[in-house]
């Protein structure tokens, strides 16, 4: 179905891309399939990002119903909830990204992620997930590492102005291009489970604060039984006498997971649009990196916070790692 | 001590691009008109450092709803509506922004009405126009509670600076390029203004270099495309050199322009033979004939049509000059030539060269006389390739095919899209600090972050810098640091002032020039016509035999009304000046341009600005375009760093780490308190070893 060379369409449309990261990789971006999950702002800014990119094709996994919070950093809904009855989430965002780049096809796959078994994920070569509970990260990247080719599997998440980017590339080849040279590298990247199975004291002392309290909100949701978000101020108490165990669990000092940071991330649970759009943009030159083997890709965590401004990225993996 | 190697590594400098204006023209438009970009560039620099957190923890929520207040009251005014600009809107209505002006030279309605599809309740008020037009005055200006600028070349944003410093509203400046994006906050009396740091002198070329000596393609480019193009299709008026460097000059000065003329008696091939033989035949071998020049250098060999081409071209379908929509649009289209990415050989070139002139006389003559270069114009662009291809044939430099000359012609530099998203994201959220600052009282918390995905080893991705005090000799925001100008004024007319200091150094756009009491020179709209040829006949004088006369210590006041902007400047007669030195024939100074950089020299990309300044140098325009071209094309530069020709068909995704790379020059110190990470603090040197500078501004 896809030519060896670009077609002239293509060409002329990718021109400034294609002055960026050469023909080869605009061919290779062409025939690649990505599959997301999680409709929300910033799945919607990455999805618009690599539909103008130019990707082969892009599946959505969305049976949600549209509500307010879900329109409140989506540019690809009307505001109008009626307007979108009878639709779930990923019906209306196909919709939308099909007039952004009508050579890309993007369709709509129903049903339960959890639920779709290893060989579903054969038809992708990239898998970006968001808002989903530590039990579904875990599940989808391991269904990801099951197949014999490589899927690249990826987790965003926003709240408030913070956001983390999780990067599994598994065994990824790549010319690492400097100053002088070029050199072959070789990335053995750790899958969720493994990397947040790194035990805190090993980490290095500088290690973004975010990391810590992402881990603490995340287990104290799937103790609780929350969906993702479903965390307001009142949960704070119990969230701060989580973060205590956790830290004497994992010997860590307390001062590394400060309150106000949770706080935060607990009182606004919600998107906030301009770090959506950092976070999808980022997410989205990630993978192109990974689709085209050009570009030195993240590893393994990336992390955002608009109050102090920085993105850090931070390689959470075993230094010493089995096998 | 990982966090200090990473934060060391990061401080660099790096190239800019300045998304341009979108290319609505062309196919999916809400693709375009949202998200491609392009072109100019700028070069950058910068540094680093983070905010300390407010104490409380209540001041560090920042959940969109808490800036709902902000926001919700904020008049904002974009300016350009390119790459980032269509991201820009789209984050700031999703952000909550009610009232939005946006002035772009296109218009934005595609994109506006997009934005309106998924937040209907919110107002956009586009302006169709130029922000240099004079309704936008320090007035116009003044209703906006932030500027967010999304512009893509250099004199666009020196004016928003002036009418922003004037109007006393907070600037937010962005720029990207490729992979690498800029956002930095301009707040009157408190940070650096625009123009504090010096910007490098846009890139040009020796005129004998395109004239009569090149040794890139690049040259060659220019040479097709200024002199060759303009002069056959361009304002006949125009000064042209595309035959000034003849040694007999004056003998065939005469004749040149009749050369160019076509001749009733001529059909369009005979006439593009014609023209063909002259440029690459007669020319070369009047060059030729300077042994002088060829001593050191390869001799050129003239190329005439018949040695290449025989035969008459037979006219490919029947009856080109019919309104066949293909065939009228494109000479490959008309030859059957259809990759964009095939070089031409020199056969091919000179076909193309013929139709192409040929389809401009036979379907577009009424444009020839007004035409100037547009990379958007397909046939104006094959064109180019053809002649600069024929032309570097002559001096043995190798071919490329369109779509690279295409590139270099047209200045057309990286786009990518994510960075847009990003760079938006991040004005956006500097946007919301500069607003709250209004409505809270807490102290500032301005910063300038940046973008660079080149770098995931060196930990940061986008990296806060603190904003530096502004220059206390900046001829822009300070107050009143005269300049002082070299210049003979016996032999320069106030036109050469006007034109290379006012206009192209001083960034005046309707400029009023005084000698003591005596006004020289004025622009308006209200001018009386006695007025108006006053200063036409003032223009054509030398400066020493003006009305009032402008000699060596004389003090001239230059002044723009629009921009509310004044300078003195302190004349220096002086006799005599380097054509290649001083090519302007006047230098000023007092005036912080950096130096023009090296052009051969990649690794100094850069450094020339920025070995002694940490700062954003900058736009450098056409420079930097054609510099990243250059690394680009990989084969021109010998030897260095570049061996990947497996990226030989476009620019790369490295390009950019390259430049970073070299230029881990700055000087850092990092006062670093372990506990919190929060407070770490790297300054730089600044204004070279003034390091009371490096103070934060709280």
């Amino acid at each position: 179905m896809d030519g060896e060379e670009l077609t002239e369409q293509e060409t002329a449309l990718y021109d400034r891309q294609i002055r960026v990261w050469g023909a080869d990789a605009q061919r290779r971006l062409s025939k690649s399939h990505i599959l997301v999950y999680g409709m929300k702002g910033t799945i919607t800014e990455f999805c618009k990002n690599i539909v103008l990119a130019g990707v082969g094709s892009l599946t959505l996994v969305d049976d949600r119903a549209v509500t307010e919070e879900a329109l409140s950093a989506n540019f690809l809904m009307p505001p109008d909830e009626n307007a979108c009855s009878g639709k779930t989430l990923a019906e209306l965002c196909r919709d939308s990204l099909n007039e952004f780049n009508p050579m890309v096809r993007v369709s709509v796959e129903k049903g339960d992620l959890a639920s779709f078994g290893v060989e579903f994920f054969d038809k992708f070569d990239v898998v970006v997930i968001s808002f989903c509970s530590l039990a579904t990260k875990k599940l989808i990247n391991e269904r990801c590492r099951k197949l014999s080719k490589r899927v690249s599997f990826y987790t965003v998440d926003c709240r408030d102005c913070c956001g983390e980017i999780f990067v599994d590339l598994q065994k990824y080849n790549y010319a690492m291009k400097r100053v002088d040279a070029t050199a072959e590298c070789e990335l053995q990247y750790p899958s969720f489970q493994e990397a947040i199975s790194v035990p805190w004291r090993s980490l290095p002392r500088k290690v973004s604060k975010l990391y810590f309290a992402m881990r603490v909100i995340e287990r104290f949701e799937e103790d609780e039984g929350r969906k993702p978000g479903e965390i307001c101020i009142e949960d704070l108490p119990a969230v701060l006498k989580l973060k205590k165990e956790l830290c004497e669990a994992q010997s860590l000092n307390e001062s590394h997971i400060p309150n106000a940071l949770l706080e935060r991330l607990v009182v606004g649970a919600r998107e906030f649009p301009p770090v959506c759009a950092i976070l999808g943009g980022i997410l989205g030159q990630e993978v192109i990196k990974a689709i085209s083997g050009k570009g030195d890709p993240l590893k393994n965590f990336f992390f955002f916070d608009s109050v102090d401004g920085k993105g850090i990225i931070e390689d959470i993996s075993d230094p010493n790692p089995k096998g | 001590m990982v966090e200090l190697c990473g934060l060391a590594g990061v401080v660099m400098s790096y190239v800019i691009i300045c998304l341009g204006y979108m290319c609505i023209k062309h196919l999916l438009n809400i693709i375009h008109k949202y998200y491609l970009t392009l072109t100019k560039t700028f070069q950058l620099l910068f540094n680093t450092v983070s905010l300390s957190l407010p104490s409380s923890s209540k001041t560090q929520i920042m959940a969109s709803h808490q800036h709902s207040q902000a926001i919700k009251g904020a008049k904002v005014l974009m300016v350009g509506a390119g790459g980032i600009g269509c991201e820009l809107l789209k984050t700031l209505a999703l952000s909550g922004f009610q009232d939005i002006h946006i002035i772009d030279m296109d218009t934005i309605e595609v994109a506006r009405d997009a934005v309106l599809r998924f937040r209907p309740h919110i107002s956009i008020t586009p302006y169709h126009a130029n922000v240099k037009d004079s309704n936008f005055n320090v007035d116009f200006f003044k209703q906006f509670n932030v500027v967010l600028n999304g512009l893509d070349n250099l004199d666009a944003r020196r004016h928003v600076n002036r009418l922003c410093l004037a109007a006393e509203v907070p600037l937010v400046e962005s720029g990207t390029t490729g992979f690498l994006g800029q956002v930095t906050v301009h707040v009157k009396g408190k940070t650096e203004c625009y123009e504090c740091q010096p910007k490098p002198a846009p890139k040009t070329y020796p005129v004998c270099t395109i004239t009569s000596t090149p040794s890139k393609f690049v040259h060659c480019i220019v040479w097709a495309k200024e002199l060759l193009f303009a002069k056959l299709f361009g304002d006949k008026n125009q000064v042209n050199d595309l035959n000034v460097r003849s040694n007999d000059a004056c003998s065939s000065s005469e004749n040149t322009n009749d050369v160019f003329e076509w001749r009733d008696d001529e059909d369009f091939e005979q006439y593009g033979r014609r023209i063909y033989d002259h440029v690459f035949g007669y020319n070369i071998e009047l060059a030729l004939s300077d042994e002088e020049t060829w001593k050191k250098r390869n001799k050129p060999r003239p190329i005439y049509s018949r040695d290449v081409l025989p035969d008459k071209m037979i006219q490919q379908n029947g009856n080109v000059d019919k309104t066949d929509d293909l065939s009228s649009a494109s000479a490959m289209a008309s030859l059957g030539l259809k990759n964009p990415q095939d070089i031409w050989c020199l056969m091919e070139n000179t076909r193309v060269f013929l139709e192409a002139l040929k389809l401009f006389f036979t379907n577009r003559k009424k444009e020839i006389g007004n035409l100037s270069f547009d990379k958007d114009d397909q046939l104006a662009v094959e064109f180019v390739t053809a002649a600069a291809n024929i032309r570097a044939a002559s001096f043995n430099i190798p071919s490329h095919s369109l779509f690279e000359a295409k590139g270099i012609a047209g200045n057309i530099v990286h786009a990518v899209a994510t960075t847009n998203a990003i760079v938006a994201g991040l004005i956006v959220i500097e946007a919301i600090k500069v607003l709250k600052k209004d409505t809270d009282c807490y102290r500032e918390k301005l910063m300038r972050m940046t973008y660079c995905l080149e770098h995931p080893s060196k930990k940061m991705l986008l990296m806060p810098v603190e904003p530096f005090e502004p220059n206390k000799s900046c001829f822009v925001c300070s107050s009143q640091t005269p300049l002082s100008l070299e210049i003979n004024t016996h032999r320069s007319k106030l036109r050469d002032f006007v034109e290379k200091i006012v206009k192209a150094k001083l960034g005046m756009n309707s400029p009023l020039i005084m000698c003591g009491a005596a006004l020289l020179y004025e622009v308006g709209d209200d001018l009386e016509e006695d007025m108006i040829a006053n200063y036409t006949a003032n223009l054509e004088k030398v400066l020493s035999e003006l009305p009032s006369p402008v000699t060596g210590g004389k003090m001239l006041t230059v002044e723009d009304l629009q921009q509310e902007f004044t300078c003195n400047i302190y004349i220096k007669h002086r006799e005599e000046f380097d054509e290649e030195k001083e090519p302007d024939g006047m230098v000023l100074s007092g005036w912080t341009q950096a130096p023009p950089e090296k052009k051969d020299d990649k690794t100094s990309i850069g450094n020339g600005a920025s070995s002694s300044k940490s700062l954003p140098t900058e736009p450098m325009d056409a420079q930097k375009d054609i510099e990243v071209k250059e690394i680009s094309d990989g084969t021109a530069s010998p030897g260095k760093k570049r061996k990947m020709p497996e990226f030989s068909e476009g620019c790369t995704l490295d390009q950019s780490n390259d430049a970073d790379e070299t230029r881990n020059d700055k000087k850092i110190q990092k006062l670093d308190d372990d506990d919190d990470d929060d407070d770490d603090l790297v300054m730089l040197d600044h204004w070279g070893k003034d390091t009371s500078k490096k103070q934060r501004l709280q």
